[in-house]
């Protein structure tokens, strides 16, 4: 009755290509973007901001970059931790070595890097395939933190190996460092992650989505059809690890303010960005959100009740909660294989026929 | 959501009597996770002491203490949303027992005027307090602890070291590498031969290391590490045959998790220490009759005057003893976290001090002051006895080489002031 | 013969003795990718849980104290006795069952068909619950487990191969207790490819892995299968668990040998039991090689990271493993 095509007729070309044809789905669009960019910022405070607003965005423009290589191109990627630690250094020499750019374009350009990177440990992709390639993934991350523990000069030589943003403004505000006010940081971040959304959205659904789709179902068909393996996958991982630069510039400048490549960006943090995307949907931008949303929002949410509202100990708590949440990954998984964006794909369907039954 | 949780919880204690006024000393403690082995033990000395001051003197200047509990798992994400959970109920110090959320807290702490503890861990140049001002490292860091290390080889091989072969054998983090620098200025004054050896974490296997260790034959070894490292290469010491007392970790590589594991062949394993072990004080007396056999215990019980035990005593003792001055300066019973940090500045620890909380000589004399956050850098060694299954001192509490660590402290600091834009105070 | 190549030779003997302990994890992995096409992320965990309920019901711990503990402020620990070492082993491997027979009938049952990804996606969230459940069921302190197995330098070997230096060579090291994780690791290699090249089940096993419509056909159960399958995967990480866990005492870390054993799976092929110890072995000696010749010149702790890139190098040229089915491609 109200998600309905019926009526809505198009009279432009731009009109039928858009990204959200029915005008439900727009509108939805238009109010989600208005409350958090008009509403949110107003309402927000520190915890909320630094215990669940402003992980789930960075992961969210992660899990998207993480979506896009092993969602949309079929390649199993296990070293974002490592790309979002590149992301993370190559902001922080940036920031460091030159003071008086603005932040906003350091990540931009640890981004860059980090999709250098990414394409350098991608090229083992064009042999190896399937579960397999994760084990080049997976020395690009042990390679990177290695690499920078070692090499004093990536963290301006200090005598522990940590690095820590200094604070830097945009507009007058300060973003990073521990003045920052969290409605700054948030809406630093919800920039950053709309317009990854929208570029993701916008390559997905063009060429380079469907040459992305075409290598990860049939690789030597597509390669017959006219699409260079060699390009696809390449760029691929380059948008990937972008998208993962940047998350990891994020992270490290305006959400922790400190890292330290061993615990911060190690083999957990590429393992709960493949659960995210694999939970929410591979192949899918809403997917990214949702996966992000329930591995950042859920253990916060369980953490309280438990602990909160419940009194009981803490550690009895922690052991609950990991033990809540992998009950609650297999019986998503049973339900429904392909993620919550398939879930959420459904229940569109459904609404499109409300209330007749079918 | 945590606006609706609290206001239940608030309508629940008001149902229940009348708020009475807290002070709150959070524990980000880490009771889960691969380093729950030492973070267990800890959290139960630093609850059970409010607890017993609850119980035997009704808290402290008649306010009664909270110790509220937040599990971080040493994960540096979950240290900070417990710091931001907890920083708002009138938090008057925070000890993360961890360098990782230190590192973090650091800037976030100075930032919402709470004072920070870290006791033999965390950001080693915080003892100068001229350019962190609100983070305090008493009675000893890192450095402090390279340098009475290297002292005590220094006896024990006769009054020098040149020529002689020292390894740092270290968790390859910043934990692990903080005491290099130290190191290598004393290889260059001492004339010993440094070797460096890092072993990744976990450090479930360390083969590769120990074999370089047997080729080697370093003269001494320290050894920086934490978690199921610890015991890892204590076994594997015993197993190549390395002579015990050459072996010597740091304060946090020294309780008995470490040891126990390897049975006889540990005797002789030496750890640097700077607060007293054993179960011989008085206030342990106390805890028990207070607090575990009152059923208050934050663990079981078992663990009452192991090393990692005490230090938690000892950290919620000094926490307690600030908060005293804290009331005493202020004229308040109701202190906040800015008065907490004065005092904690103006802290003077004495033997009678220590000894009216039942805790006589558990650690040395020291007092702090506006420059120098870090106390005097005193510490001892004690050695494991596998037989009786004790640790004991068996030296004094010692000073560091101060020509050494003080210039290193000045110019890290140094640099986080220039990075940061901090100008110094104190002046 | 120089000092540094007799060093060689003890790096490389002792790498050979590290890559058996990989390979027992590897192990693992390998059975049940065989026969069904998991890739079972919870490997590691199942390690752990299988070492926390061993000392458990040695040293007779109460199951779920903590949070019988919390719930009816009850106090209580333990049993108050002791079991042998070799009933407690028969009582885990019964627990293991237990535990391969319920994942199959509430997990994987419903998943039959899924693609691997899904797959490995339930694996995952099974090595989340098993976490927390084996935390919540033994507590996450450290356990030591001592089931009489010796550990230390092989006094033996050290005096017979101390000549061979001249003077001050102080003989071979090898360890006692990795000599006994080779010799059970070899045991099991062995007879773990006895039984599925000639045994009945064995034969069933690798009809099920090859097609599972045909294998019904003929009138093997699916489900037995599996569970056997998930029950020999149990066993083996019971005895990964202890050869680890003697080492270093049973606490979460041990959970992490699994991505230790990761290069060796992918080096020898995820469908290999023979191709687990060579791979083993490889990656031992490898990493260890590495870290002695070229590992002091670039800083050390080179090891996390060259069993990958070791992996890599041997996957680029033969993209399935050493040993690993090859990988066939229909257009």
């Amino acid at each position: 009755m109200f998600y309905r095509e019926a009526g809505d007729f198009k009279t432009t070309y731009a009109d039928d290509t858009q990204t959200f044809p029915i005008k439900f789905d727009r509108y939805r669009y238009y109010v989600v973007l208005a409350f958090a960019f008009g509403v949110i910022p107003f309402i927000i405070n520190d915890y909320w901001a630094n215990a669940v607003l402003l992980p789930f965005l960075i992961y969210a423009i992660a899990a998207i970059g993480l979506n896009i290589l092993v969602g949309y191109a079929g390649q199993v990627s296990l070293g974002s931790g490592g790309f979002m630690a590149v992301g993370a250094y190559s902001t922080y020499k940036l920031m460091t070595s030159f003071p008086d750019v603005n932040i906003f374009f350091h990540v931009i350009i640890a981004g860059g890097i980090t999709a250098i990177v990414g394409v350098l440990f991608g090229l083992p992709s064009l042999r190896i395939k399937g579960f397999y390639l994760a084990v080049s993934t997976l020395a690009a991350q042990f390679f990177l933190v290695w690499l920078f523990n070692r090499v004093p000069w990536f963290y301006n030589y200090s005598a522990s190996g940590q690095i820590s943003s200094p604070e830097r403004t945009v507009f007058g505000y300060a973003v990073t460092g521990a003045n920052a006010e969290s409605w700054v940081a948030y809406l630093f971040c919800l920039v950053f992650v709309t317009i990854s959304a929208i570029i993701a959205r916008n390559l997905t659904r063009g060429a380079s989505g469907r040459r992305w789709m075409a290598i990860r179902d049939m690789d030597i068909a597509a390669e017959i059809i006219g699409v260079n393996p060699l390009k696809a996958k390449l760029t691929a991982f380059a948008v990937s690890s972008f998208f993962i630069g940047i998350a990891g510039a994020l992270f490290f400048a305006v959400y922790l303010g400190s890292a330290e490549v061993g615990d911060t960006f190690g083999t957990t943090k590429s393992f709960l960005l493949l659960f995210m995307v694999i939970i929410g949907g591979l192949g899918s931008i809403f997917g990214s959100f949702a996966g992000a949303a329930f591995l950042v929002v859920l253990p916060v949410l369980l953490k309280n009740v438990l602990v909160a509202g419940l009194g009981w100990p803490t550690d009895t708590a922690a052991h609950l909660e990991i033990l809540i949440i992998g009950a609650l990954i297999i019986t998503f998984l049973i339900a429904e294989p392909h993620g919550l964006a398939q879930l959420w794909r459904v229940a569109k369907e459904k609404l499109r026929l409300w209330p007749f039954p079918h | 959501m945590k606006l609706k949780l609290a206001t239940l919880a608030l309508s629940a204690v008001m149902a229940t009597g009348p708020v009475m006024a807290e002070l709150v000393f959070p524990s980000l403690a880490y009771r889960t996770g691969p380093f729950a082995a030492g973070g267990i033990p800890f959290a139960d000395g630093y609850s059970d002491y409010f607890s017993l001051l609850n119980a035997r003197d009704g808290g402290i200047g008649g306010v009664m203490t909270a110790v509220p509990e937040c599990e971080t798992a040493y994960n540096t994400e979950k240290g900070v949303e417990c710091y931001e959970a907890l920083k708002g109920d009138g938090a008057l110090v925070f000890q993360p027992l961890s360098t990782g959320i230190t590192y973090q807290l650091i800037p976030k702490a100075t930032a919402d005027d709470i004072p920070m503890h870290t006791m033999g861990y965390g950001r080693t140049s915080a003892k100068n307090g001229k350019v962190f001002s609100h983070i305090f490292n008493y009675p000893v860091n890192y450095w402090d602890g390279a340098s009475v290390g290297v002292s005590h080889f220094k006896d024990q091989a006769g009054g020098s070291l040149e020529g002689k072969k020292i390894t740092l054998l270290h968790f390859n983090g910043s934990y692990g590498k903080e005491p290099i620098p130290t190191l290598e200025a004393l290889a260059a004054q001492e004339g010993f031969d440094l070797t460096i050896i890092p072993i990744d974490y976990p450090g479930q296997e360390q083969k590769s290391q120990w074999l370089q260790i047997r080729r080697e034959k370093p003269d001494y070894i320290l050894f920086w590490g934490w978690g199921v490292m610890n015991q890892v290469a204590v076994q594997e010491a015993v197993n190549i045959n390395y002579p015990m007392d050459q072996f010597m970790g740091i304060w946090w590589s020294g309780s008995e998790n470490d040891v126990l594991p390897a049975g006889a062949g540990a005797d002789g394993y030496k750890a640097l220490a700077f607060h007293n072990v054993g179960n011989d004080f008085a206030v342990f007396g106390d805890i028990q009759k207070y607090v575990v056999d009152a059923g208050n215990a934050a663990g079981d019980g078992s663990n009452v005057g192991t090393v990692l035990y005490n230090r938690g005593v000892y950290a919620a003792f000094l926490a307690a003893e600030a908060a005293k001055g804290a009331q005493a300066a202020s004229g308040t019973m109701d202190i906040n976290a800015s008065q907490m940090r004065d005092a904690m500045e103006a802290l003077e620890i004495t033997e009678a001090k220590m000894a009216a909380a039942g805790l006589s000589g558990f650690g040395p004399e020291f007092s702090v002051s506006c420059e120098n956050h870090g106390g005097p850098g005193m510490a001892a060694v004690a050695q494991w006895n596998a037989t009786d299954q004790k640790w004991s001192l068996i030296t004094e509490f010692g000073p560091s080489d101060g020509s050494i660590v003080n210039p290193l402290i000045e110019a890290d600091s140094a640099a986080y002031a220039a990075e940061n834009n901090i100008a110094e105070r104190c002046n | 013969m120089s000092d540094t190549f007799l060093y060689g030779i003890e790096v490389v003997m002792n790498g050979l003795m590290t890559g058996v302990l990989y390979a027992l994890v590897a192990l693992g992995f390998v059975l049940i990718y065989k026969a069904s096409g998991i890739f079972n992320y919870a490997q590691g965990v199942m390690a752990l849980f299988a070492a926390l309920t061993l000392v458990g019901i040695m040293e007779g711990q109460v199951p779920f104290s903590h949070l019988i503990n919390a719930i009816f402020g009850t106090n209580i620990h333990h049993f108050g006795w002791e079991v042998p070492a070799v009933l407690a082993i028969f009582l885990t491997m019964g627990v293991m069952v237990l535990f391969a027979y319920l994942v199959q009938r509430f997990v994987f049952r419903h998943l039959v068909g899924q693609e691997p990804i899904i797959l490995f996606m339930a694996t995952i969230g099974l090595a989340y619950f098993l976490e927390g459940f084996g935390d919540l069921m033994w507590g996450s302190e450290i356990k030591k487990l001592d089931i009489g197995l010796v550990q230390g330098a092989s006094l033996w070997f050290e005096d017979l191969t101390s000549g061979l230096g001249g003077d001050g060579f102080y003989g071979f090291y090898i360890d006692v207790l990795d000599v006994t994780a080779a010799v059970v690791a070899i045991v099991l290699v062995v007879s773990l490819t006895l039984f599925s090249q000639y045994s009945k089940q064995g034969r069933a096993m690798r009809a099920v892995a090859d097609d599972h419509q045909a294998a019904l056909s003929v009138g093997i159960s699916l489900n037995f299968i599996w569970i056997l399958v998930w029950s020999i995967a149990g066993f083996v990480a019971l005895v990964a668990g202890i050869m680890w866990g003697a080492k270093s005492g049973v606490q979460f870390s041990l959970s992490l040998i699994a991505l230790k054993a990761l290069p060796v799976l992918m080096l020898g092929g995820f469908t290999s039991i023979p191709g687990a110890i060579v791979g083993g072995l490889i990656i031992g000696v490898g990493e260890k090689l590495f870290e002695f010749l070229i590992g002091p010149m670039i800083g050390g702790a080179t090891e996390a990271w060259f069993a990958y890139v070791l992996a890599l190098i041997f996957l680029v040229f033969r993209p399935q493993g050493l040993f690993g089915d090859k990988i066939i491609e229909r257009v």
